[in-house]
């Protein structure tokens, strides 16, 4: 009972984390990087909810898709059209998502701070033997899959990595640097934009003011943990994914929270990135123009 | 960095100096004014998407933080913790890394405050000395793991300190309803006692006198970054790494160096909402007398430039904006919270300095070639 009911929640816990991930590693590959994870989860996870119940759970996986890929394309625009710095813009959409989602839920429900998803405008679940699991378990793996082709085996990939590695060379071999580095942040967004999506119209079945709960940064490292290779951006979301399940089930166990609190048990996630990015990583190598503009000469 | 112009003629070399300083000057005040413009701009078309008087609410919002004596009182116990979490992130972000940690250090620097000044029974200033400088202690030791993982194995502080704010969270949630908690009222922690608290300036509203501390703590640290040999190893150790390995100076020692004075400030900032911001003098269950003033601050860091002496100035606008936002709730109905995008906005808009040097050049694209390439020279930096 608790086994199985441990695995779906992992299961259902690695997802967010690797179909983040896995866009950022495109994104990052292409030398753009996008701390702003956090607040596209939320937005979207806010769209994802207003798109369901106009139009039904798929409509509100496309909706979610596409908020987070417009709030992509607005990084893209401030940090590669007009070279702005790619963290402090980040850092300027985690804000917004936070002002935007409190400020919507108080305009669409008028209510402050929660709004339970209705059951019917969930997305639907596949039976199995150990419980009912959300088919975006599946959508998550293949992500990751299409994603390390798409790097590793097609002409687009191949101009990625050139635009992240040295820019220049790319520009001159005829590579429209702006325009990749606008596609990987596309890319990314929208793969956030479906991530958060899922958090609230699937798994958790909510939207409040913090609903990722760090889940856009624990992506964040489970990209530095993959070295930027999306297989390991599932390996990286099983793990994290575990101890998000771990403390889901765990802290409303009352054996446990009677001998630990609850609150130590919901630090467990958080910890265990710490200790992760702290003793296995050390130092990933990252492409060389990672982070920088790009100014042509 | 700038290069000064090459000149033999040294006061004349100084006037172009003094100009080029004034230049800047103007043009990064222009640009904030523009940032805060464009955010409150967007907000105000949000408001009027969304079905209020945005006229209404900008008039609530001017009368609620600047209206009168009170207001601006109100205003100024808003900017209080502001100026000191905005500190944090200029001074991690003049040494090159991004410590967004300023929310966990300042809740941790809350838990002791409560924690020591709701059992030291001492005479008037030595209480109040001792809870701020340990506050000041505990915000620092908060903020070390991060900048120590950053030299040692290289994990990126974004990361590692956002996860300590989430663990900080968690902690005091734990400590506020099992340890510090008041057995006369479930939603906050025991208070601290009044010999610790701190005076109003004005009677009836609630500044108190930690603002002078949040003021002194950003003009010392105006003192330590450019008046100070160790200010000048910080400030280099952002600027080129390998500059300052060659001319003998340690780069680790200025990273952790400004870690800890970044914890330092928040967790300055914390104990300032609970021994110097009335009525409650305690720490609420929710966490919610502390808000989100450790992200508030990147904001403010950014509009003040990074500048300690900025950033007192920037404190009191985004004071303004959540004392003025109450008043808009009141008056205009508008939820409290759409002040939260205006900040996300502002901080957007001055990610793009460039923006302006594109204009610039775009301009001077349409006048003759010799402005064009001095304006290009100009944009190059």
């Amino acid at each position: 009972m608790i086994f199985s009911s441990l695995l779906i929640n992992a299961l259902h816990a690695m997802v967010p984390i690797t179909v983040t991930a896995t866009g950022e590693i495109l994104s990052e590959r292409a030398g753009l990087v996008n701390i702003g994870m956090e607040g596209i989860l939320l937005i979207s996870a806010f769209a994802a909810v207003v798109g369901a119940e106009a139009g039904g759970p798929l409509l509100g996986m496309l909706v979610g898709m596409l908020a987070g890929a417009l709030i992509g394309l607005i990084h893209g625009i401030i940090t590669i059209y007009f070279r702005g710095d790619q963290t402090i813009s980040g850092v300027g959409i985690n804000v917004l998502g936070a002002g935007l989602v409190a400020f919507g839920l108080v305009w669409q429900w008028g209510q402050a701070g929660f709004h339970q998803v209705p059951r019917a405008v969930r997305f639907p679940h596949i039976a199995t033997p150990f419980g009912s699991l959300s088919p975006m378990v599946f959508v998550a793996i293949a992500l990751a899959l299409l994603t390390y082709y798409l790097i590793n085996y097609t002409n687009l990939g191949l101009k990625l990595k050139a635009v992240g590695e040295n820019p220049a060379a790319a520009d001159a071999a005829g590579v429209s640097v702006e325009r990749v580095r606008l596609f990987g942040a596309i890319y990314a967004g929208a793969l956030a934009g479906l991530a958060g999506a899922y958090l609230s119209i699937d798994w958790l079945a909510t939207v409040t003011r913090s609903l990722p709960a760090g889940r856009g940064f624990i992506a964040l490292a489970t990209v530095v943990f993959s070295g930027l290779n999306p297989l390991l951006a599932i390996v990286g979301g099983m793990i994290f994914g575990f101890f998000d399940g771990l403390a889901l089930v765990v802290s409303t166990s009352r054996e446990v929270t009677r001998v630990i609190p609850y609150q130590f048990i919901q630090m467990l996630p958080y910890v265990v990135t710490l200790l992760v990015v702290a003793g296995v990583i050390g130092r990933a190598r990252f492409p060389r123009a990672s982070g920088q503009p790009y100014r042509r000469e | 960095m700038r290069r000064s112009p090459a000149s033999s003629n040294a006061p004349a070399r100084s006037r172009t100096e003094m100009r080029q300083k004034v230049r800047t000057a103007l043009g990064s005040l222009l640009q904030v004014v523009l940032a805060a413009g464009v955010g409150l701009a967007i907000g105000a078309i949000m408001m009027n998407a969304t079905g209020y008087d945005w006229k209404e609410a900008l008039q609530a919002l001017w009368l609620g933080s600047f209206g009168d004596l009170w207001g601006f009182a109100d205003t100024l116990a808003e900017a209080t913790p502001l100026i000191l979490t905005g500190l944090t992130f200029a001074l991690s972000f003049r040494a090159g890394y991004f410590n967004i940690g300023a929310q966990g250090q300042m809740i941790i620097g809350a838990l002791v405050a409560v924690a020591i000044g709701s059992s030291l029974a001492a005479p008037k200033p030595i209480g109040m000395i001792v809870v701020i400088l340990a506050a000041a202690a505990a915000g620092a030791l908060w903020a070390m793991p991060a900048s120590l993982l950053r030299v040692t194995r290289g994990v990126h502080e974004v990361i590692t300190t956002i996860m300590f704010n989430w663990i900080a969270t968690y902690l005091a949630r734990y400590l506020v309803f099992n340890v510090l908690n008041d057995p006369r009222s479930a939603e906050r922690t025991v208070r601290v006692l009044p010999e610790v608290r701190m005076g109003t300036i004005i009677a009836g509203a609630d500044a108190t006198w930690a603002l002078f501390v949040s003021v002194f703590i950003a003009l010392f640290f105006y003192w330590l970054l450019w008046h100070s040999p160790w200010g000048f190893e910080m400030r280099i150790a952002g600027l080129n790494r390998e500059a300052l390995r060659y001319a003998g100076g340690s780069p680790t020692w200025g990273v952790h160096m400004t870690f800890l004075l970044a914890g330092v400030a928040a967790g300055v900032a914390g104990a300032t909402q609970i021994i110097g911001r009335p009525p409650t003098f305690a720490l609420y269950g929710d966490l919610s007398n502390l808000g989100q003033l450790g992200f508030d601050g990147i904001a403010v860091a950014l509009v003040g430039r990074n500048h300690p002496i900025g950033i007192i100035f920037a404190a009191i606008f985004f004071g303004a904006l959540s004392t003025g936002a109450r008043t808009m709730q009141i008056m205009a109905g508008v939820p409290l919270d759409l002040i939260r995008v205006v900040h996300g906005v502002v901080i957007m808009a001055m990610a793009a300095p460039e923006t302006w040097s594109i204009l610039r050049r775009y301009i001077a694209s349409r006048v003759p070639a010799r402005a064009s390439a001095a304006a290009a020279s100009r944009a190059e930096r």
